[in-house]
């Protein structure tokens, strides 16, 4: 006859496991690290001396938030909400107004084919707040300007891919950042009316 | 014919809990792949703003944190409620976030160093003077890769 194994007593397995449960469950959080990712320019050395660059003014699109947290595009008080379609409209100059950036017409090569595309390459959105401007209305519009330059891409890459931008590989995409670059500098914060 | 036994006693039978940790235990692993685990303890108190252009951040390794909000409570005493800085576990001034950065990128592979992010953790009342020091001191130390946490916006 065969040897019989004693039973190992296992019931205070189930107390080892709900130990570790809880302990997982306090040291840990359940909310995830994202955000909105910016690149900050490289900062200036020192020996020499912020340069004001000479941007044309119809390439410029100045974006003003007061300590009030209001806005104003190019001189006129805005909504955040409106503020995606403004940036679209002066980012693509459709109708090639001689107020919003010059626009330039170069061939692409996307999806393996030349691909003549007509955009503004020297077009700049100036973001100024002031030193006491809340936190979340500064996001809010980085955020919409962001989403005006990813819904830009998202419709070339269906228009020339026939995919979502997410799908494509790494490199498609750097090919449609070309068409549309991100380009939103930020000035120091200044004290605008108080 | 039946006979009806009235004086047996009636045992319950023992419940079988063999599957209990096996239970638990995928519980456990739930709750280990949906969480992550905490930076730090914090000693200031943010509400992230909100927005909806987010990207993840996807190298845990190569992500530093710079918490900006007002002490908590048990810190009020000593801090104030003004717009405090923290750094790891210790709150901090605006000119220590360089060093912070250049002793954090030092301890990291060479190889990871130019990829280094830092994820800015405000709350979403913080003045921006004190975020555009914090840029200012990003920038002279080289940290340009920033990420401003925030969380998922569903509607207006």
């Amino acid at each position: 006859m065969a040897k019989k194994v004693p039973q190992i007593n296992a019931s205070s397995m189930a107390d080892i496991s709900f130990l570790l449960l809880i302990f997982f469950l306090v040291t840990t959080s359940m909310d995830v690290n994202q955000g909105l990712a910016r690149r900050l320019p490289a900062p200036i050395p020192p020996d020499q001396k912020a340069e004001d660059k000479d941007i044309n003014k119809r390439n410029l699109l100045v974006v003003k938030i007061n300590s009030a947290n209001q806005l104003m595009v190019q001189g006129e008080l805005t909504d955040v909400k409106k503020l995606r379609e403004r940036a679209k409209e002066f980012i693509l100059n459709e109708n090639n107004a001689d107020y919003y950036p010059k626009v330039f017409e170069e061939d692409f090569v996307l999806n393996g084919k030349t691909e003549r595309i007509k955009y503004t390459k020297d077009h700049v959105i100036s973001v100024q707040n002031d030193v006491d401007t809340q936190y979340q209305a500064y996001l809010e519009v980085q955020n919409e300007l962001v989403a005006a330059y990813n819904e830009l891409r998202e419709a070339c890459a269906k228009k020339y891919y026939h995919k979502s931008y997410n799908e494509l590989d790494e490199e498609d995409q750097k090919l449609i950042q070309k068409v549309y670059p991100q380009k939103i500098s930020e000035a120091e914060p200044k004290n605008y009316g108080n | 014919m039946a006979k009806i036994r009235r004086n047996e006693k009636r045992e319950m039978p023992a419940l079988n809990t063999s599957s209990l940790p096996d239970i638990i235990f995928m519980l456990l692993f739930f709750f280990m792949s949906v969480t992550s685990m905490k930076e730090v303890s914090y000693k200031v108190q943010f509400k992230n703003p909100q927005a909806t252009e987010l990207t993840k951040l996807e190298n845990k390794s190569l992500v530093r944190y710079i918490y900006v909000g007002t002490p908590t409570a048990e810190f009020r005493k000593q801090y104030g409620a003004e717009t405090r800085i923290q750094l790891n576990d210790q709150f901090a001034e605006v000119n220590e976030i360089g060093e912070y950065i250049i002793n954090e990128r030092s301890s990291m592979k060479e190889s990871d160093q130019g990829l280094m992010t830092v994820s800015i953790k405000a709350d979403k009342d913080t003045k921006m003077g004190v975020i555009a020091d914090i840029k200012q001191e990003l920038r002279r130390a080289y940290a340009l890769k920033i990420s401003y946490a925030a969380t998922q916006r569903t509607s207006y």
